[in-house]
């Protein structure tokens, strides 16, 4: 069979695997960057009972495995009462597991935030939250957004790893259809070249894009 | 399906899941050897005057870094036999590993050697050394500092990695919490003391590469005060 010949037979099934994919993606990456700014505050709080909550999480989350996670949630849980569904599980482990390493990017980007704005809008008076929203956090932005563009890509890699939990990804119909028919190179080839296209064409250029966005915020355009 | 957590079952399969540990290790000390030399092969190809190779070499190292490590292993491991070469699962497992991470660490080495200050290579040019020479004497020492702390890192990547191996049958930690949760079919307890163990792996040796890490920074601080 030539590779055209496959393309138009299992072409439409991994391009539905694709779509499951970009959604286990964007679900996941709002996850974890809500999880990243909620634990990274709490990672520069003073009080020592939220920060030792924020360090056990991130420490927890990042010393164990996601796959192990990932199972850990799909099967264990529901021996405590909580079935989650494939996809739940899979965006929740994600997402979880990633916002433990979100937290610690975002806590860089706060300190990295010269001492000085934060002395000049303490002597403007400003209150502490028109602070944090018009003198910090803009200027976070340029900071974390290169390693969070990388955590991003990262992501994308690891959202292949929801198909061992079932959920029907590029990753699962590509096996699938490898064991109906046996020709690993042509779905495992494809797999991986449309996982590189989303990452090298639309997923990079999408996050530079941001980067340049919020450089520019600041007044900075250096990139 | 109740959610206690038996004792006993515990001890039962607690000295099989650290046999599989010893496996995990393992996996992980090969894949890392072999990541680091096919980085420095990477870092050849990048360092090449070569324009050509450049690219391609740059072509490479963005395509294994931009696509999942899980699909590498089961392309490596289904596809390597049709034509005509059939290694085992950990043959492919470690092989993919190497290639995986070692593009990550050929870019730990190149931001190593930019670190190293231009003017070194200046200053060995001036006194006439060799390349080796001042790859050997001057510019190596000075790198290595530099790049300690990514490679420790992506050593630790690699350990939290292996429980992908056992997709393909090797027989790993993880391979081996399925099996006996899949024979019992108690999945809570074999999960549980998975995760727990990498936990107290790889937590220990994060701390440690954080000390490593100070130790360098301090000797370079140290060296920097005398010499002012």
């Amino acid at each position: 069979m030539s590779y055209l010949a496959f393309l138009s037979e299992h072409g439409p099934t991994m391009l539905l695997g694709t779509v499951m994919t970009i959604k286990v993606l964007i679900c996941a990456t709002l996850l974890y960057v809500i999880i990243s700014v909620i634990f990274g505050l709490m990672r520069v709080s003073k009080n020592p009972i939220i920060q030792g909550v924020a360090t056990g999480y991130i420490e927890f989350f990042r010393g164990t495995s996601l796959l192990v996670q990932l199972f850990w949630f799909y099967y264990v849980l529901p021996f405590f009462g909580i079935s989650l569904e494939a996809f739940t599980a899979g965006v929740v482990a994600i997402g979880m597991n990633f916002g433990a390493y979100g937290a610690e990017i975002v806590r860089g980007g706060i300190l990295a935030v010269p001492k000085g704005q934060w002395e000049g809008a303490f002597a403007l008076n400003f209150t502490p939250a028109k602070r944090m929203r018009k003198i910090i956090i803009p200027q976070i932005f340029p900071i974390i957004l290169p390693p969070a563009a990388n955590l991003t890509v990262e992501l994308l890699k690891a959202t292949a790893l929801v198909a061992l939990v079932t959920v029907v990804d590029l990753t699962f119909e590509a096996k699938q259809i490898n064991s109906i028919t046996w020709l690993s190179a042509q779905c495992f080839g494809t797999a991986l070249l449309i996982y590189y296209i989303i990452s090298r064409f639309f997923l990079v250029p999408f996050l530079r894009w941001l980067e340049v966005l919020a450089a520019r915020k600041v007044g900075k355009d250096k990139i | 399906m109740n959610a206690e957590w038996r004792w006993d079952f515990t001890f039962e399969i607690l000295p099989k899941m650290l046999w599989a540990t010893l496996n995990t290790i393992m996996a992980a000390g090969i894949g890392y050897a072999i990541a680091m030399v096919v980085g420095l092969i990477f870092l050849l190809g990048q360092r090449t005057p070569f324009r050509v190779i450049n690219m391609i070499n740059r072509e490479i190292v963005e395509f294994i870094r931009s696509t999942p490590l899980l699909i590498q292993l089961f392309f490596v491991y289904f596809v390597l036999p049709q034509f005509g070469i059939t290694l085992s699962a950990w043959v492919c497992g470690m092989i993919t590993i190497g290639l995986h991470f070692g593009t990550y660490l050929s870019e730990v080495y190149r931001g190593a050697l930019e670190g190293v200050p231009k003017t070194q290579w200046e200053a060995c040019r001036a006194l006439n050394f060799s390349t080796i020479y001042t790859y050997r004497k001057i510019v190596l020492p000075q790198a290595f500092p530099i790049a300690i702390p990514g490679m420790g890192n992506y050593l630790v990547g690699i350990f939290k990695d292996t429980p992908l191996l056992s997709t393909i049958g090797v027989a790993e930690l993880f391979h081996a919490a399925t099996a006996v949760g899949g024979y019992h079919y108690r999945y809570l307890e074999p999960y549980t003391i998975v995760g727990l163990i990498f936990l107290t792996l790889s937590i220990p040796a994060a701390m440690w590469i954080r000390k490593i890490e100070k130790d360098v920074n301090l000797a370079q601080g140290k060296i920097k005060k005398e010499k002012v």
